[in-house]
């Protein structure tokens, strides 16, 4: 294992761990014999990364400007009404967290929005609640 | 001007599935004239081309290829960028969508000239949903033998918008943070792992496969002097058709965001991202290229009903957010302006608020390490320029706002 592995090695651990333990930081850093501080520091640059628990899915909204521009702020407030939680928190029972993104390259269907890897565009409050539904 | 669709002239024809329906088109029959070529035969018709980046940066691609395949060693490296996270911008995750062997064939090519062995696809994270169908056409392009000298590796991002900028980007390949690193050297002579490397944005790379076909001097006859070639143009914001569109370079702005794409009272518009220029609506008849305006190809279109401070600040948020934080200017900068935009947004402006903007703003375009911070002052520059008024505005109604707090005690 060679040190430009380090961030697929990340990216692993959180997929298996739905979030980037200390000890899978550990672990990482002592199979690359970096110091664990390295770690850290790669884990919590990325945005996508998450050094605390997630929910099963991944919400997020973009709130970059062309987003805002077709009431993408609406689509977040719908949301929180939704799942009755404010961005950067998980639900009770652990199904979603929900995130504020920057843009997302969805701009011709904005407002738009990622659930994990899956892009979802031209969104209204309702299609939103119909597109939850159908993650367990 | 209509549409001029050479690059795009696959998508929504092809199956982007299927390699034969490219074939179908003449897919790979530049890749095949490129090998009966000498290399240096390959980037004289680069050059001759005048083709540059398409990423935002516009450095003459033809002379950077000279550079890498001129720099010692058997090592060299070609990268693609798709970190594609400029705001506004998603032409080329409409390429990687309908068209993705176009660029398999460019980097084909490139990578010929310049001579790597080993090319990187560095796909951001936001774009995980098209990475199955990039490596099926990764999978299918070898199989048929075209990359029978190149290995593709697809490495993916985690959300990182620097990430993007070249040295930034190499460093997330090599496993670190995704910091702006100090140049000379270039990449060309040192770049990922210390090796010669070419980072080329994927709607350059899939101008190549037309210039080999076409010739040099061939490309070259559609565009501007400067500006060579036809761009793809991303149209968001307030307007009937938003999409991609590609244009002959030089074309003007009014063409397409009105004709094309339908906008109405146009308050102005923000050509080539977050960083890029605004354009009030009255100067819609500026050309698109890059002697004038032209950044990533995004174009942001806001109605006259719109607030210019206001985008200013959630503009200036994303930078300071998106800012790797390494340099101080940038870093320190973004923080600044965000803290005096939101008080100018919140009607808590004071006079000096407008010269501070604009010394921060020297200060940061001279002394930041990369891209990033040497340009986001440009929106805030700007908007200074032709909506001076607004802010001055905003701030009279500040001193307003606290006059009334001292009568009321």
């Amino acid at each position: 294992m060679e040190r430009n592995e380090l961030l697929n090695m990340i990216k692993e651990e959180q997929e298996k761990g739905g979030h980037v333990s200390e000890g899978a930081m550990a672990g990482i850093a002592q199979t690359l014999q970096l110091p664990i501080g390295d770690v850290y520091g790669v884990t919590t640059f990325y945005s996508f990364l998450s050094t605390k628990p997630l929910g099963r899915h991944v919400i997020r909204i973009c709130k970059s400007v062309p987003c805002f521009l077709q009431d993408g702020v609406m689509m977040a407030a719908a949301i929180e009404k939704e799942l009755g939680i404010s961005p950067g928190e998980t639900t009770a029972d652990g199904r979603f967290t929900f995130e504020l993104t920057n843009c997302i390259g969805a701009c011709d269907q904005a407002p738009a929005m990622l659930v994990d890897d899956e892009v979802y565009g031209d969104l209204t409050p309702e299609k939103m609640v119909e597109i939850l539904k159908s993650y367990d | 001007m209509p549409e001029k669709r050479i690059l795009l002239k696959n998508c929504g024809k092809i199956d982007p599935g299927d390699i034969q329906s490219y074939e179908g088109q003449g897919g790979f029959k530049a890749l095949e004239k490129t090998l009966g070529m000498s290399p240096d035969a390959v980037i004289a018709e680069v050059k001759a081309s005048g083709l540059r980046g398409r990423g935002g940066a516009g450095f003459p691609c033809g002379a950077k290829w000279e550079l890498a395949r001129k720099s010692p060693g058997d090592e060299k490296y070609l990268i693609c960028n798709a970190d594609e996270g400029e705001v506004g911008t998603f032409k080329d995750r409409y390429i990687l969508q309908h068209d993705p062997f176009s660029l398999l064939e460019g980097m084909a090519i490139s990578a010929y000239a310049i001579g790597a062995k080993k090319a990187y696809i560095y796909l951001r994270a936001e774009y995980r949903y098209l990475l199955e169908g990039l490596l099926k056409a990764v999978s299918q392009a070898k199989e048929r033998e075209y990359l029978k000298d190149l290995e593709i590796e697809i490495r993916e991002g985690a959300g990182a918008y620097i990430c993007g900028e070249e040295s930034a980007l190499m460093n997330s390949i090599e496993g670190k943070r995704g910091e702006s690193r100090f140049r000379p050297p270039f990449p060309p002579e040192s770049g990922l792992f210390e090796k010669p490397t070419i980072i080329n944005n994927v709607e350059t790379l899939v101008n190549i496969a037309h210039i080999i076909l076409k010739g040099g001097t061939g490309y070259a006859a559609l565009g501007t002097e400067q500006s060579k070639g036809t761009k793809l143009f991303c149209v968001s914001g307030d307007v009937e058709r938003p999409g991609v569109y590609e244009m002959e370079l030089g074309c003007d702005l009014r063409e397409l965001v009105v004709d094309l794409a339908g906008a109405e009272d146009v308050g102005w518009v923000q050509v080539g991202g977050s960083t890029g220029a605004i354009i009030p609506g009255e100067m819609l008849q500026t050309p698109l290229s890059y002697e004038t305006v032209l950044g990533s190809g995004a174009v942001m279109v806001f109605n006259e009903s719109r607030d210019v401070v206001d985008f200013v600040y959630r503009t200036m948020e994303f930078l300071n957010e998106e800012s790797c934080g390494k340099c101080t200017p940038c870093r320190e900068g973004t923080e600044v302006m965000v803290e005096i935009l939101g008080r100018l947004n919140r009607g808590e402006g004071v006079e000096e608020d407008i010269p501070v903007l604009e010394e921060l703003s020297r200060t940061m375009m001279l002394s930041s390490l990369c891209g990033l911070g040497q340009t986001a002052p440009v929106p805030v520059l700007d908007s200074l320029k032709y909506f001076k008024k607004d802010y001055e505005n905003r701030i009279s109604q500040s001193v307003f706002l606290r006059s009334l707090k001292t009568v009321n005690g």
